[in-house]
């Protein structure tokens, strides 16, 4: 998943290559208008979407598919707000039917409280997903070990929450994430819990293929700069992880020479 | 007649088919997904999948999510 030259630097999910790093949600926003401008301004290529009942008592309210159009951005469906494998299967099979696409994003929730996954049904539903030829992007605990389990089971890409789901604290276990990076042969994506521009610049530094964020960018004052400030740290931090940094010291080492001191 | 759609028990003229209830609800059936008795019904059967009396009916679209 390792990038070569700079500009053509991609990353491939599921056959599917993209130039964009950042997968952005279109939740929370004041308006489909907002969000369509967001994502724009974020130069995302796939956005998140949720399936729901129509409103049948307003079949003229707006529609997402009015703004954030899918012939500009690959629509990924998710499964939020599921709590079992079942209700995972039914939504996507809908979602397959409403959009024609295989690509999905798997997400199993254990608590409402913290929206962490639960990973043992998360399991079981990609397990019924893939029988059912869904390629499944999977939202998950920052734990190696379920890591290597979902990637055994045949998942697309691995997208370990950094925080809870909208808490924007940032990634909490920098070690986890960077093994399960290392480990994985499938893209790595930090989903959820990104804060600002420097959560999203250490996940690429870490050596994340893309971020997935929403409420970072829809609850900021003003959402598209930010979606622009994320489109930057994106790249920033993914330019800083080809370029390889440099070690780290315990002393100081001056950057002038000693020698020809006046 | 009589069917349960969205989760609400609801009385409807006599509709044939899917996609007269579609066109009842005055819905663009390119940007809705359908389920009938938890059965999905693909967009080209509309036409061909006859309701019935009692049929639990899910109609779907994409909306904002993370």
């Amino acid at each position: 998943m390792s990038g070569s030259i700079q500009g053509e630097d991609t990353w491939t999910v599921a056959g599917r290559t993209f130039t964009s790093r950042l997968i952005v949600g279109t939740g929370k926003y004041k308006d489909y208008a907002q969000n369509a401008a967001a994502a724009e301004a974020a130069g995302a290529e796939i956005v998140t979407v949720a399936l729901r009942r129509v409103n049948l008592s307003d079949p003229n309210q707006p529609m997402l598919v009015d703004y954030v159009k899918p012939d500009r951005f690959t629509f990924l469906p998710n499964t939020a707000g599921c709590f079992t494998g079942e209700d995972a299967v039914r939504t996507l099979r809908l979602a397959r039917e409403a959009g024609g696409w295989d690509l999905v994003k798997l997400e199993v929730l254990s608590d409402t409280k913290h929206l962490l996954p639960d990973m043992e049904e998360t399991l079981r539903a990609l397990k019924l997903l893939i029988a059912e030829g869904f390629q499944v992007m999977v939202y998950c605990s920052d734990d190696p070990v379920y890591a290597r389990k979902l990637e055994d089971a045949g998942a697309a890409a691995i997208m370990p929450a950094a925080a809870p789901i909208g808490s924007g604290r940032g990634i909490q276990n920098t070690l986890n994430l960077g093994l399960i990076i290392e480990q994985s042969k499938v893209p790595v994506l930090v989903d959820a819990g990104v804060g600002t521009a420097s959560d999203a610049v250490l996940a690429m530094e870490l050596g994340c293929d893309a971020v997935l964020m929403n409420t970072a960018i829809a609850e900021a004052k003003d959402p598209i700069r930010m979606a622009g400030a994320m489109r930057h740290a994106v790249i920033a931090g993914r330019e800083a992880f080809l370029a390889g940094r440099m070690a780290k010291r315990s002393y100081a080492d001056p950057s002038s020479p000693r020698g020809g001191l006046i | 007649m009589n069917l349960v759609l969205n989760g609400d028990a609801q009385r409807f003229p006599d509709l044939r088919t899917i996609a007269d209830l579609v066109a009842h609800l005055e819905l663009d059936p390119r940007k809705v997904a359908v389920e009938r008795n938890l059965e999905i019904v693909p967009r080209s059967a509309y036409q061909t999948t006859v309701i019935a009396d009692g049929d639990r009916i899910e109609i779907v679209h994409f909306i904002g999510g993370g």
